[in-house]
């Protein structure tokens, strides 16, 4: 299938699998992550600060890899949308769980996104990814000419294909799943953000009523004074308890089912992209095996010629995007399976400490006397 | 047995109350006794038998007075048929001949026969410590469309003396509450006994109710009410004196209880407005009360910061309720986003996962809003009880207040009728000098029932404040450790959840 060799092929001198993004600094408006990659020889590490521009150079670098065959049926790894400091509201909406969380969330995405290329088989090979992980400069923001994977530049026209009868069952029944699967995916992740968005106005409710409590403590030496002065600041204990188990409930559920319920619908997406570059070239296939066939002589082997192109090039995509289907589908339930295990594991576990620290305060007022 | 543990409250003959405008010593300046008692002026109920009683409610035409005719001591027999609809006697004989009157000589102008006798009813019943339970439940409805109503049972479990039986109930309605506190509101509250506010009065829940709509809001109304009405009725038995008033054990006991008249207004909102009007017509008298007693200044700060306070953490748990029950609805919508994603997935082990997942999210959302309920009606209500009850305090610290005045006029007025008998004296009046005789001493003793007055509803404040204080401090602890138990249970059960939801996440693949 990909006999040519791919002339910006390198080979990584990192790990990819525990590249990390550590923090995120903030310089003004704009945010700075640091990536650190293990070599993959040795003991040593590369640290490298990067911007949103330059992940962004990196995923233009490798749409635009035109000379790979089938590229367009690669599922690309999705980037999360810009992360700004003193977001408007629809910016931060968009983000979604991305935007919760001092950027934590975000940067787990960030990381995510380059693990993802690097274990891919054709995108992992670009020399830009070594550029981006190791370069001690920046990669540059010079603009990387545009390119047929940006969907807004895509005309409203072409939307209509969208819908456009598949030939091969498998595709086409990946498209209905996918579809399906998108729509659920984008809302469970919206809902479950409101759920983590509740979670935290309780725990803020919760930490008002307990500094209210402190302003009933009264001075004084009458006995009943000081015992309900006693019961008050107990009672602010218990609601300071609440107040960190809610947070808690809450950063695990950010961190975890949120992270990986974000992931699945932008991926979803992604496979959505590439299924209807897909469609977009059966299209384009359709169109020239009908100019073939319409072709007055003068014309026929023109039209043969650009023909034979757009199956080639329609089966490149369909062997590949065949490939990717399947890794995908794969990927996706391991990162699924991963974000409910944590998810259950860290919230087992806050419940247990939670349990603990309640139990404690009730026997606390029990002993009162 | 029963009947010396049922010492009715002493009737007292001139207790006399003043409203708004009214003038201190009306027209009738007859014998002590022929003198009505009448109404404290937050009293809203119609148990003034006062002749010529202006109604205190415009917007009441009903005529209040009108079954307001018999004589009544409250050792005779006619006692229990005037419980009934119409004003208590508990308080006054309308035009009490001394014979009708336990004769009780040199006491009969002693008010504070009101207050020793309660202090013996204290101190009488110490061997039967308070072991009472109050539930109120069942509520039925009664009857069909804006005549309908709530019928509650209220059943009671005691091995208390005071009761004829261990075990028993009644049905009663949500008017009859509200005629027993502004009963006990008319005779205790101006002698300064802290009563017990009764629940609000609410015409949109009402009406809801009665329009018959069977909806969870409606449902969660009568809820709230049925439980703000158990907490009323424990409150008030908790009081060992109001425990052992006739009204109390009436509605505790009788089966059959006559219609509290015009419970329009005898709301606690009502009686809040009430209160508030006489604080204000207080405050217009510029009563500059020269406060001797240090204790009853500092008093009075302290309910004006506890009531701030309460007020505040009360908006405090308002708004975690809020958020609450917020949360167990967006954990509902987020149940069903995730069944839906499992139904729509195709991996086997990741569908049922996700299935079970949003099983999880259903049963935690119950979790949510039981726990939403615990808020509510531990704290919630709790807080918003004591800002009732701070209200009922300060009420009493002023009747406190108007007590002080009322001895102060007094006071004043046999000044000026001294000055009066002298001058008389001067101009050599003999025939209405005797009179002047006559009203000074009449004087001289309302004076020395001002101060007794005065300083027995000072005496019962410092009980009672000190009764309050205690019972916060008990209550805040009892609520505390019933919410902490529910924090408690909702933890376990949502370990149970995690713990069983953990190995369908492991199973995945």
């Amino acid at each position: 299938m990909m006999e040519e060799v791919n002339e910006v092929t390198s080979s990584l001198s990192v790990h990819g699998h525990n590249i990390k993004v550590t923090e995120v600094l903030k310089d003004g408006d704009t945010l700075t992550f640091l990536v650190v990659s293990q070599k993959l020889s040795g003991t040593g590490e590369y640290h490298v600060d990067r911007t949103y521009d330059d992940f962004e150079w990196l995923q233009q670098h490798l749409f635009s890899q035109e000379d790979v065959p089938g590229i367009q049926g690669v599922i690309f790894p999705s980037l999360p949308a810009k992360a700004q400091v003193n977001a408007s509201a629809k910016a931060m909406k968009q983000l979604g769980f991305l935007g919760l969380g001092e950027w934590l969330p975000y940067c787990k995405a960030l990381e995510s996104f380059l693990r993802q290329i690097v274990a891919h088989s054709i995108l992992g090979k670009n020399k830009a990814v070594e550029i981006l992980l190791t370069s001690s400069d920046p990669p540059g923001r010079q603009r990387v000419k545009k390119n047929i994977f940006n969907r807004l530049s895509q005309a409203v026209e072409e939307r209509r294909k969208e819908g456009h009868k598949d030939v091969d069952e498998f595709f086409q029944s990946e498209r209905v799943r996918n579809l399906v699967l998108t729509g659920c995916a984008k809302t469970a992740a919206e809902r479950f953000l409101d759920v983590v968005q509740s979670e935290q106005k309780i725990a803020v409710a919760c930490g008002h009523f307990s500094a209210s409590l402190h302003l009933c403590v009264e001075p004084g030496e009458d006995p009943d004074k000081q015992a309900f002065s006693k019961v008050c600041v107990k009672l602010s204990e218990v609601f300071d308890s609440m107040k960190k188990n809610m947070t808690s409930v809450a950063e695990n559920n950010m961190n975890t089912l949120g992270l990986g319920l974000d992931m699945e619908s932008r991926c979803q997406e992604a496979e959505k992209e590439m299924l209807f570059r897909r469609t977009c070239k059966l299209v384009e296939l359709e169109t020239a095996r009908r100019n073939a066939e319409k072709a007055k002589p003068l014309k026929k082997a023109a039209m043969e010629e650009e023909k034979k192109a757009a199956e080639t090039e329609f089966d490149h995509i369909c062997g590949v995007a065949k490939q990717e289907v399947a890794r995908f589908k794969a990927a996706r339930v391991e990162m699924l399976q991963q974000a409910l295990v944590q998810w259950c594991e860290k919230q087992l576990l806050t419940a247990k400490e939670t349990a603990d620290q309640f139990n404690q305060h009730l026997q606390a007022f029990r002993g009162m006397a | 047995m029963a009947d010396t543990a049922r010492d009715p409250p002493p009737e007292h003959t001139d207790f006399h109350e003043l409203e708004d405008g009214e003038d201190l010593f009306p027209e009738q300046t007859g014998t002590l006794e022929s003198e009505p008692a009448s109404l404290a002026a937050e009293d809203i109920s119609t148990n003034s038998n006062g002749p010529k009683q202006d109604s205190l409610f415009d917007d009441d035409p009903e005529d209040l007075f009108a079954e307001a005719t018999e004589e009544v001591s409250l050792d005779s027999p006619e006692r229990d048929v005037l419980l009934s609809d119409g004003p208590s006697p508990a308080i006054t004989p309308i035009t009490p001949p001394c014979s009708v009157i336990t004769p009780r000589i040199g006491l009969a102008h002693d008010d504070m026969f009101t207050h020793s006798s309660f202090d013996e009813i204290e101190e009488e019943e110490g061997g039967d410590s308070f072991d009472m339970h109050i539930s109120v439940s069942d509520p039925e409805k009664v009857g069909d469309g804006m005549n309908a109503y709530m019928a509650y049972k209220v059943s009671i479990k005691t091995s208390m003396s005071l009761f004829k039986s261990r075990e028993f109930s009644v049905k009663r309605r949500f008017s009859d509450f509200l005629g027993l506190h502004s009963k006990l509101a008319s005779k205790y509250l101006h002698i300064g006994y802290i009563v017990p506010p009764a629940p609000e009065k609410s015409i949109v829940g009402m009406t809801k109710v009665k329009v018959g709509k069977e909806d969870q809001s409606s449902n969660e109304f009568v809820e709230k009410r049925r439980s703000a009405l158990e907490r009323y009725l424990m409150r008030t038995v908790k009081h060992p004196i109001l425990l052992k008033d006739p009204d109390v054990l009436q509605f505790l006991e009788s089966s059959e209880l006559p219609r509290a008249v015009s419970t329009q207004a005898l709301s606690s909102a009502g009686l809040l407005r009430m209160v508030n009007k006489a604080a204000e017509a207080v405050n217009k008298m510029t009563i500059k009360m020269n406060e001797s007693d240090a204790w009853f200044e500092e008093k009075q700060q302290h309910f004006e910061n506890l009531d701030v306070q309460l007020r505040k953490l009360h908006a405090s748990v308002e708004s975690l309720v809020c958020h609450r029950k917020e949360l167990s609805v967006n954990t509902a919508q987020f149940a069903k986003s995730a069944a839906m994603l499992g139904n729509s997935e195709d991996h086997t082990a990741l569908s049922r996962a996700l299935s079970q997942l949003a099983e999880v999210e259903e049963k935690i959302d119950q979790l949510h809003q039981d726990q939403a309920n615990a808020d509510f009606y531990f704290f919630s209500e709790l807080l918003g009880d004591y800002v009732r009850l701070i209200t009922a305090v300060k009420g009493v610290f002023d009747h406190r207040m108007k007590t002080w005045q009322k001895w102060q006029d007094t006071q004043m007025l046999l000044q000026k009728k001294r000055e009066a008998e002298a001058k008389l004296l001067f101009n050599n009046k003999p025939d209405k000098l005797q009179q002047a005789k006559d009203e000074i001493k009449e004087l001289e003793l309302k004076v020395q029932l001002g101060e007794r007055d005065f300083e027995q509803i000072s005496k019962t404040i410092r009980k009672e404040v000190s009764r309050f204080e205690k019972e916060r401090v008990k209550d805040f602890k009892t609520i505390i450790i019933k919410y902490l138990e529910s924090l408690v249970q909702t933890q376990q059960q949502l370990i149970k959840y995690w713990d069983a939801f953990l190995p369908e996440a492991k199973a995945i693949s």
